[in-house]
């Protein structure tokens, strides 16, 4: 692997150092499907940019991470260049100093690689409207992460809801579709009606109330949330007519599906890494009309 | 024997397919959590048992248990799915299970993980017996009984035969007997066979009639794994998914299409299949003529099952001979010789086989296709063992362009235009075509562009024998031969194959060269070469 630091420097000669390495290594940017764009804080960066990486193995990208350190210095663009083997991509960390903070939009943009998808992620704080932002204008799509944030993120659903615009998704859905495949894959038997559910976590799991408003909105009956010991979602218990169905998971790893008239069977269902929610969300880059129509039935139904 | 493109039999087929699809249409309709618009949702599914005959082979070993785990990896299995193993072994479920861990763990794709071979392992049982054992049978039954109480499977059986075709006769008598091919009302029996799907059109069709003695067409799934491979399913995105190539994919523009596969290795421990049966019937009658149907047919009015068959039917019914077999065939045997670096014996000499063999090792063969956007277009097929590389890939090779504005020393070294689909390895696409030679003067030389799949979708392309399990669970036959395109592949090869039974012995090629003499001759008659692999 090749780094490359360049400080107070310019997009235009970032871009003369890609291709000058590039053509070092000789090895030219074919390949790359889209630009993957990481709005983040410093202490974020690590962890973020590994994520980043490892999805970028299935889609390979140029990933830009884009770090807003102090707004009261002066005026700078430090970049730091990454090309070669752990990346099959690109990738450039920007640090951006002083008033260029607010205009991170014009270091960004000439960056993109041309006619492919731009996918832009906080795994912290976003905007209020990723969709408005200067950045997440230049996306397609706009990947947030509601339990990325240190407080309130149940709550930050609810704001998700009233700025949705279409290419918005939240981490903490795609944390939810093994568990949703598998009450899918449990409801391909008919089961009858459901009379009301509880759906259980460690508290304030913002997937917890997406995926109770889900059941609710697609079954028609009431679900609630309630709090567990964790790790993470811990089960889904749903009363029918002749008894109960339910998944339950305590271990993180390995869950019991549980319903009337049959026995008990065990299902791998592990909690996946950061890296494996982003190749999922990379793998289809329309927009998610269910997350909508999730996401948005829990933002009527909050009482916060 | 019956015309296998009979209509009535067509029309019972058609219908049938579409009850199984409307079952499996009305269980999501039904299922509320199921929503077309929800496509981070897989295809799972739904709960069944798959029985494994010839469980310690080695396509089980290398091939089928990995995908099953690889599949349950990815999430991809339900619930309660259960794994029956059926030997000839002394065995426990255990034992099987333990064979099952071994082969996970050397052959599957994806990361082992405790939670998953957990719930795999579950799932596991084994039934011991031979074939001919009523009583071994009867366990069989009740072994699925038994699973159906405690693993909630509903019945839904799929029993895959990755036996030799000499004991599908028996195993099938065996599961019509014990009542395990019908399917009772709400639930599913499927079999699964591997090629070859007999030697000839005669046994092709005889083979078939002991599988539709219990199980109707549309239960039968027949695995040709090239039509799971991911670039071979790209050659339909690639050509109706683009209106950059259909328009040039016709006559007018394509001068002819070289279809190959390579093997670097000799016959390795098949000698006793492989003798008496040779290269044109392992590769030629199934992969190679499925290539040639997918490249040369019209476009499907809908990928579903019968749609696309429809369309590789009628291009394999398309298909003619040459009128001079001698002239336009090639068949070769390796002799001794160095490959990879390596010393190797000549086909004559392997262990098992006669020192008077005809079998060939080498087979090329040149087909035209006879309908308005082929005719006069020559397909050339060949295949061959010890040859210099392992490839697979489909040349589509252009005409020069009517006109070169150039003087002829500038363009002295221009080839023709190409687009090679390259099946495995590195699978991909390349664009061959012309370009300045960077310079003062005005030189235009051949360059390659390449579309790799294994830089733009890196980890995701699933290995052919999980896609085609899956489908087999899910019900999903398009990637399927069907019977009459097996019957209609042996209609093309069985005159080549009488014309060469007369021929005597097929002519020596060095191990890890490229074929024998007669093949480049075959070519340079046409005035066109072979591409170099």
């Amino acid at each position: 692997m090749t780094t490359f630091m360049l400080s107070d420097t310019t997009a235009g000669r970032i871009s003369a150092q890609f291709m000058h390495l590039r053509h070092q290594m000789g090895a030219p940017a074919i390949g790359m499907v889209l630009t993957l764009v990481v709005v983040c804080e410093e202490r974020h960066q690590y962890d973020a940019l590994r994520a980043a990486t490892e999805a970028a193995r299935e889609h390979p990208s140029r990933i830009i991470v884009v770090i807003k350190r102090e707004d009261d210095e002066p005026i700078r663009l430090d970049a730091e260049l990454r090309i070669g083997e752990s990346t099959p991509g690109e990738v450039v960390v920007l640090r951006l100093y002083g008033e260029l903070v607010d205009h991170a939009d014009s270091v960004v943009s000439p960056l993109l690689l041309p006619d492919t998808p731009v996918v832009v992620w906080w795994p912290g704080a976003a905007p209020e409207v990723p969709s408005k932002d200067s950045i997440g204008a230049l996306a397609q799509r706009r990947i947030t992460d509601a339990k990325g944030l240190d407080e309130g993120g149940i709550q930050s659903l609810v704001t998700r809801a009233k700025g949705y615009a279409r290419g918005d998704t939240d981490l903490s859905w795609a944390r939810l579709t093994p568990w949703r495949s598998l009450l899918a894959a449990a409801f391909d038997q008919p089961v009858g009606q459901v009379r009301e559910g509880v759906v259980e976590s460690s508290k304030g799991h913002p997937s917890a109330p997406l995926l109770a408003s889900w059941l609710s909105e697609r079954l028609g009956a009431p679900i609630e949330v309630a709090d567990s010991a964790g790790p993470g979602l811990t089960s889904v218990r749903l009363s029918l007519d002749g008894g109960e169905l339910s998944i339950c998971r305590t271990d993180a790893r390995l869950a019991t599906l549980s319903r009337p008239g049959q026995p008990d069977r065990n299902v791998a269902l592990a909690r996946r890494h950061t890296s494996e929610l982003l190749a999922e969300e990379l793998r289809r880059l329309d927009s998610d009309e269910v997350y909508e129509a999730a996401v948005k039935h829990f933002a009527r139904t909050y009482k916060g | 024997m019956t015309d296998p493109a009979a209509p009535a039999e067509e029309a019972a087929t058609v219908a049938t397919s579409a009850a199984g699809t409307s079952t499996t249409m009305e269980v999501l309709a039904a299922n509320p959590l199921r929503d077309p618009r929800d496509k981070r949702l897989p295809r799972v599914a739904g709960p069944c048992v798959m029985v494994l005959f010839g469980v310690t082979g080695d396509l089980a070993k290398r091939k089928l248990l990995p995908a099953i785990y690889d599949l349950g990896n990815r999430g991809l299995l339900p619930p309660g799915f259960s794994l029956v193993g059926f030997a000839r072994r002394d065995w426990k479920d255990q034992d099987f299970a333990q064979l099952t861990h071994d082969a996970v763990k050397a052959h599957a794709r994806t990361p082992f993980r405790e939670e998953v071979w957990k719930q795999l392992r579950e799932g596991i049982h084994f039934v011991p017996g031979e074939f001919n054992d009523d009583g071994a049978f009867d366990a069989l039954a009740m072994a699925l009984n038994e699973i159906d109480e405690t693993r909630g499977t509903g019945g839904n059986y799929a029993f895959y035969l990755s036996v030799p075709p000499k004991f599908f006769p028996v195993v099938v008598e065996q599961l019509k007997r014990t009542g395990l091919s019908d399917a009772p009302e709400g639930s599913w029996r499927r079999v699964v066979i591997e090629k070859p799907f007999g030697h000839d059109l005669r046994s092709a069709h005889e083979l078939n009639e002991i599988t539709t003695s219990a199980f109707p067409e549309s239960s039968i799934f027949r695995i040709d794994h090239y039509l799971g491979k991911e670039t071979v399913q790209n050659i339909m995105a690639l050509r109706f998914a683009n209106n950059l190539y259909e328009p040039i994919w016709n006559r007018s523009f394509v001068d002819h299409v070289q279809i190959t596969m390579a093997e670097d290795i000799g016959i390795g421990g098949r000698a006793g299949y492989y003798d008496g049966i040779g290269a044109a019937r392992d590769v030629i009658q199934n992969h190679l003529l499925q290539l040639l149907a997918l490249v040369a047919m019209e476009d499907p009015t809908s990928f579903d099952a019968s749609a696309l068959r429809r369309e590789k039917e009628k291009v394999l019914k398309a298909v003619r001979l040459p009128a001079d077999l001698g002239l336009n065939t090639a068949r070769g045997q390796y002799l001794a010789g160095w490959q990879g670096g390596e010393k190797v014996v000549g086909y004559l000499q392997e262990d098992g086989i006669s020192s008077a063999s005809t079998t060939e090792t080498y087979a090329a063969i040149k087909l035209e296709i006879a309908n308005r956007r082929w005719a006069g277009v020559p397909f050339y097929l060949r295949t061959g063992k010890r040859l210099g590389r392992r490839v697979t890939e489909v040349a589509v090779v252009f005409q020069r362009a009517p006109h070169l504005p150039f003087s002829a020393d500038d363009t002295e070294i221009l080839g023709h235009n190409a687009l090679v689909i390259r099946v495995q390895p590195d699978e991909g696409i390349t664009v061959r075509f012309g370009s300045k030679v960077p310079g003062t003067a005005m030189e235009v030389r051949d360059v390659s562009m390449d579309f790799a799949y294994g830089e733009s979708f890196l980890e995701s392309s699933p290995e052919a024998y999980e896609r085609l399990l899956l489908d087999v669970m899910i019900g999903d036959p398009p990637l399927f031969p069907h019977q009459r395109e097996v019957e209609l592949s042996w209609k093309i090869l069985d005159p080549i194959e009488e014309f060469w039974a007369t021929q005597g012995q097929p002519e020596g090629y060095e191990s890890g060269s490229w074929g024998p003499e007669s093949a480049d001759a075959m070519m340079a008659r046409d005035g066109r070469v072979w591409r170099r692999l």
